[in-house]
C-alpha cells in the first residue's frame, strides 16, 4: 500500500459508500446512496432498469466519477482527484454485460494482457496463472480460441478469468448474464458461485432473483437513484416492507 | 443497449465527421502571420521588395495561371467523365470480351502514376493528326488535358461499376419481370438510382485532378506553378521568395479545393454512401 | 542474363525496338537504380506516414483542444493542396531557409538533400490521409471494449496501443491499402526536384537513346508491377491480421 493510504484492517468495511450523488447533465442517476460491506461478503443490487444500478458499480472502480459523497475501497477515497486509478483497479475487478473481451487476442492472451502490460509481471508466472484460471472457469482446451469462436457463456467466463488475473480484492459483476442464452447462464452463475464460496468479495447487479436469493448475504433494492430497501435475502423476499419493492418483486417473480 | 447513458469518461471526443477548420484555426493563422510579418516587412526598407509585396505585385498573373489550371481541370474532367462512363458501362456489359477489356483498361490507368500517364500522353500523342485532308494540330496543353483525362476515366469507370453493383438484385429482377430490355433496365431504372451515389466520389476525383494539374508544369505546359517559378526568377531568384510564392499557390488551391472537400463529406453523409 | 541481353540486342537489330535497359549495362544500371530509389522512397514514406497517421489519430482524441486543432489543421491543409506544390514549398521554400554548410569548393551543402525532402513531404502528405483513415477505424472500436481496458487499469495510451489501434487497424486496412498505393504512385513527383527515381532515370534514358515508346512501356510495366507487389503484400498482411470469428 502507498504511504498516503490510511491503514485498513479487515475489521473495517472493505467497500464503503456514503451519500453518493451522480448526475449526467440534468438527469440525476444517483441521489444519495450509502452502504458498506465487509471483506468476503456477497451483495446483490436489484431494481428496475434505469434505477442507477450499473452507474453505482461503475462508480466504485472510478469508471464514472461521482459529483458528491464518498466512496472508500479498503479505506482509500475513490472520489479523490489524486487517486491512483491503477492501484484502485488492481483491487477492484469488473465484469461487464457485453463481456468486452479483446477480439484480436486468444482467450489465454486476453487473460494475460493486463498483468503483462499494466502490472509488468513476469511472463512465465503470468502464463502459469492464466492457465490455472482457464481451468478454474472450466475452459480447458479453449486457451487458443479467439473470442469470436466462443459462445457467450464461454466468453463471459474468460472475462471473469481475465479480471481475476489482476488478483482483485473485490469483484463487480454488472448484469453479467443479461446478454446470455438461457442455457449458458448456468455455467456463468456456477463460476460466480464458486468464487463467492472461496471468500471473494462480490457486488452483483443482477436480474436473476433466484440466484440472488441463494448467493447474496444482503440484497439492496434501488429505484430512481436511491436504495429503497435492503436486508438479508430470506427477509427481503419473504416480507418486503416498501410498496415499490413489493411491486417490483410481484412483476419479476 | 449501447450507451443509453454516457457511462464512460470521454476517452475521445464525441464522434465527428472529418476534421474541419474552425475559428480557432483562423486565430492560429493570424498569430503565425503576425509573428512572420515583422521579418517580412523589415526587408522592405532595403532595395528589394518584401516577399509579401512581391506576391501582391504578381497576384494578377499568378491568378490567371490558376485560372488556366482550372480550365485544364474542367476539360480533363469532362472528357474523362464521358470516357469513364462508357468504360464503366462496358465493364458491366453483356459481352465477356468487352467486359474483360474494359476491366483491364480501367485497372491499367487506375494503377499508373498520374505523372507517368501525363508523360505518356505528351510523348506518344503526335503533335498533329491528319483526318482526310485536314491537318489538326495538337498543342501541348491539349495533350496534357488528355493525359489528365486518362486517370479520370479509369476512376470514373470504377465509380460507375461500384454504384451499379450496389443496386440490389431484386431491382434487376423486377425490371426483368416487367419485360424491360437490359438496356432499358440500365438506363431507366438502375442508373437513375445510383447517379446520386456517384456524386461524392466523382467530386473527390475532381478535387484530385484539380490538384494534379500543377504537374503540367513538369512537362512544360504553362500554368500557375510554371508562372510561379518564372516570377521567382524575374524577382532575382532570391531564396527567401520561394516560401511565400509557393505558399500563395498552396493557398489558391486550398481555397478552391477545401469547400469541395466539405461539400463531398456532407453529401456522403446525406447519401449514406459506405 | 546474357541470353536476355542477346535477345534484346537482336530485337533491336531486327525490328528497331530499342530496349536499351535490357542489354546496355549503363542504362540497365540507371534503370535499376531508379527502381531501387522508388522502392526506397516508398518504403520509408509508407513507414513514416503510418507513424504520422497513428500519432495524429491519437492526438485527435486528446483532451487538449489546441493539440486537436493543430492536428485537424494539418490534415485539412495537406489533403486539400497539391502534393507537387507541397514538395516545392518544402524543398525550395524551407530548404533554402534552413542553415547550410559550404564544402571545400564553396558549394552550398544543404542540411537536407532532395531525397530527404521528398521523403518528408510525401510522408506528411500521405500521413494526413492516414490520420483520417485511422480516425474512422478508431471510431469503429466499441466504447465498451475501451471501458473494459480501463477497468483493467490500462492508461489512455496503453489502451490505445494495445487494444484500440490493433482493432482499428483491421477495420481501416482496405482504405489504408488504397492510400499506400496512392503514395507509391505519388513518389513520381520527386522527379520534379531531380530525385533519380524510376521516371527520372527513364526520362534520361529515352532522351539519350530516342526510344520513348519502348521505355514508356517498360516504365508503365514497372509501376504496374510495383503497385501489384504492394497490393499483394497488403493482402497478405490483411490475411495475417484476420481474427477468427470476428469482423464482417
Amino acid at each position: 500500500m502507498s504511504a498516503a493510504a490510511p491503514t485498513w484492517t479487515a475489521e473495517r468495511p472493505i467497500v464503503e459508500l456514503h451519500d453518493v450523488h451522480k448526475s449526467f447533465g440534468t438527469v440525476e442517476v444517483l441521489r444519495g446512496v450509502s452502504f458498506s460491506m465487509m471483506k468476503g461478503e456477497v451483495i446483490c443490487v436489484i431494481g428496475p432498469s434505469g434505477s442507477g444500478k450499473s452507474t453505482l458499480i461503475r462508480c466504485i472502480n472510478a469508471l464514472v466519477p461521482i459529483n458528491r459523497g464518498s466512496i472508500r475501497v479498503e479505506g482509500q477515497e475513490v472520489n479523490d482527484p489524486a487517486l491512483d486509478k491503477l492501484a484502485l483497479r488492481r483491487k477492484v475487478g469488473m465484469v461487464f454485460q457485453q463481456y468486452n473481451l479483446f477480439p484480436h487476442k486468444t482467450a489465454l492472451q486476453n487473460i494475460m494482457m493486463a498483468p503483462l502490460h499494466v502490472l509488468k509481471q513476469d511472463r512465465r508466472e503470468v502464463e502459469e496463472r492464466a492457465r490455472l484460471l482457464i481451468r478454474k472457469v472450466r475452459l480447458d482446451g479453449k486457451e487458443d480460441s479467439y473470442p469470436g469462436e466462443l459462445s457467450g457463456g464461454q466468453q463471459q467466463r474468460v472475462a471473469i478469468a481475465r479480471s481475476l488475473a489482476m488478483r482483485p480484492q473485490v469483484m463487480l459483476f454488472d448484469e453479467v448474464t443479461a446478454a446470455l442464452d438461457p442455457e449458458t447462464v448456468k455455467e456463468v452463475l456456477n463460476t460466480i458461485r464458486e468464487l463467492a464460496e472461496e471468500g471473494m468479495t462480490c457486488i452483483l447487479v443482477t436480474h436473476e432473483m433466484g440466484f440472488a436469493r441463494e448467493i447474496a448475504g444482503h440484497i439492496y433494492f434501488t429505484d430512481r437513484g436511491v436504495i429503497v430497501e435492503h436486508g438479508p435475502p430470506a427477509e427481503f423476499f419473504a416480507s418486503p416492507k416498501d410498496e415499490r419493492t413489493r411491486q417490483f418483486l410481484s412483476q419479476i417473480l | 443497449m449501447r450507451g443509453a447513458l454516457p457511462v464512460l469518461l470521454p476517452f475521445r471526443a464525441p464522434e465527428r465527421g472529418p476534421p474541419t477548420l474552425t475559428r480557432a484555426h483562423l486565430v492560429m493563422l493570424a498569430v503565425a502571420l503576425a509573428a512572420l510579418a515583422p521579418a517580412a516587412l523589415a526587408q522592405a526598407s532595403g532595395a528589394p521588395l518584401s516577399p509579401l509585396a512581391v506576391v501582391w505585385k504578381w497576384t494578377p498573373l499568378l491568378l490567371a495561371g490558376f485560372g488556366f489550371n482550372l480550365l485544364i481541370s474542367f476539360a480533363a474532367m469532362a472528357i474523362g467523365t464521358a470516357a469513364g462512363f462508357g468504360l464503366g458501362l462496358a465493364q458491366l456489359g453483356s459481352s465477356r470480351v468487352l467486359r474483360g477489356l474494359a476491366w483491364a483498361l480501367t485497372q491499367f490507368f487506375r494503377n499508373s502514376p498520374w505523372l507517368v500517364l501525363l508523360f505518356f500522353a505528351m510523348f506518344l500523342i503526335p503533335f498533329q493528326v491528319r483526318i482526310g485532308g485536314v491537318t489538326i494540330p495538337l498543342p501541348d496543353w491539349l495533350k496534357a488535358i488528355i493525359g489528365f483525362a486518362l486517370p479520370v476515366m479509369a476512376n470514373v469507370s470504377e465509380i460507375v461499376r461500384g454504384a451499379v453493383r450496389s443496386v440490389p438484385t431484386p431491382q434487376w429482377e423486377s425490371a426483368d419481370s416487367l419485360a424491360f430490355t437490359p438496356r432499358q433496365t440500365m438506363w431507366m431504372i438502375i442508373l437513375p438510382q445510383c447517379i446520386k451515389r456517384m456524386i461524392p466520389p466523382w467530386m473527390n476525383v475532381y478535387s484530385l485532378i484539380t490538384m494534379a494539374t500543377v504537374q503540367a508544369s513538369v512537362v512544360g505546359v504553362t500554368e500557375m506553378l510554371t508562372l510561379t517559378g518564372q516570377v521567382h526568377a524575374a524577382e532575382g531568384g532570391r531564396p527567401e521568395l520561394f516560401a511565400p510564392l509557393y505558399g500563395f499557390a498552396l493557398l489558391c488551391f486550398f481555397v478552391y479545393c477545401y469547400p469541395i472537400d466539405l461539400m463531398t463529406a456532407r453529401l456522403e453523409r446525406r447519401f449514406q454512401v459506405r | 542474363m546474357n541470353a536476355v541481353a542477346e535477345f534484346f540486342r537482336n530485337l533491336y537489330e531486327a525490328t528497331g525496338l530499342n530496349f536499351t535497359v535490357f542489354y546496355d549495362p549503363y542504362d540497365r544500371d540507371r534503370y535499376l537504380r531508379g527502381v531501387w530509389t522508388t522502392i526506397y522512397l516508398s518504403v520509408v514514406s509508407i513507414g513514416l506516414s503510418i507513424v504520422i497517421g497513428g500519432v495524429g489519430a491519437w492526438l485527435q482524441g486528446s483532451p487538449v483542444a489546441l493539440l486537436r486543432r493543430l492536428v485537424n489543421g494539418f490534415v485539412v491543409v495537406f489533403r486539400n493542396t497539391p502534393p507537387l506544390v507541397q514538395i516545392f514549398f518544402f524543398y525550395f521554400g524551407l530548404g533554402t531557409l534552413l542553415p547550410a554548410s559550404f564544402d571545400a569548393s564553396g558549394l552550398r551543402q544543404p542540411l537536407l538533400n532532395n531525397v530527404q525532402w521528398a521523403i518528408i513531404s510525401l510522408s506528411l502528405f500521405a500521413g494526413a490521409f492516414n490520420v483520417e483513415i485511422f480516425r474512422s477505424g478508431i471510431e469503429a472500436v466499441p466504447r465498451t471494449t475501451v471501458e473494459a481496458a480501463e477497468a483493467l487499469g490500462y492508461t489512455r495510451l496503453g489502451a490505445y496501443l494495445f487494444i484500440v489501434l490493433p482493432l482499428a487497424l483491421r477495420v481501416c486496412l482496405p482504405s489504408l491499402n488504397n492510400n499506400l498505393v496512392n503514395l507509391l504512385k505519388t513518389t513520381t513527383l520527386a522527379y520534379a526536384i531531380a530525385v533519380p527515381e524510376t521516371l527520372y532515370a527513364m526520362k534520361q534514358i529515352w532522351s539519350e537513346s530516342q526510344n520513348v515508346p519502348e521505355m514508356m512501356s517498360v516504365l508503365l510495366a514497372t509501376y504496374i508491377a510495383l503497385v501489384g507487389l504492394l497490393v499483394w503484400i497488403m493482402h497478405r498482411w490483411e490475411r495475417a491480421l484476420a481474427i477468427p470469428g470476428y469482423g464482417r
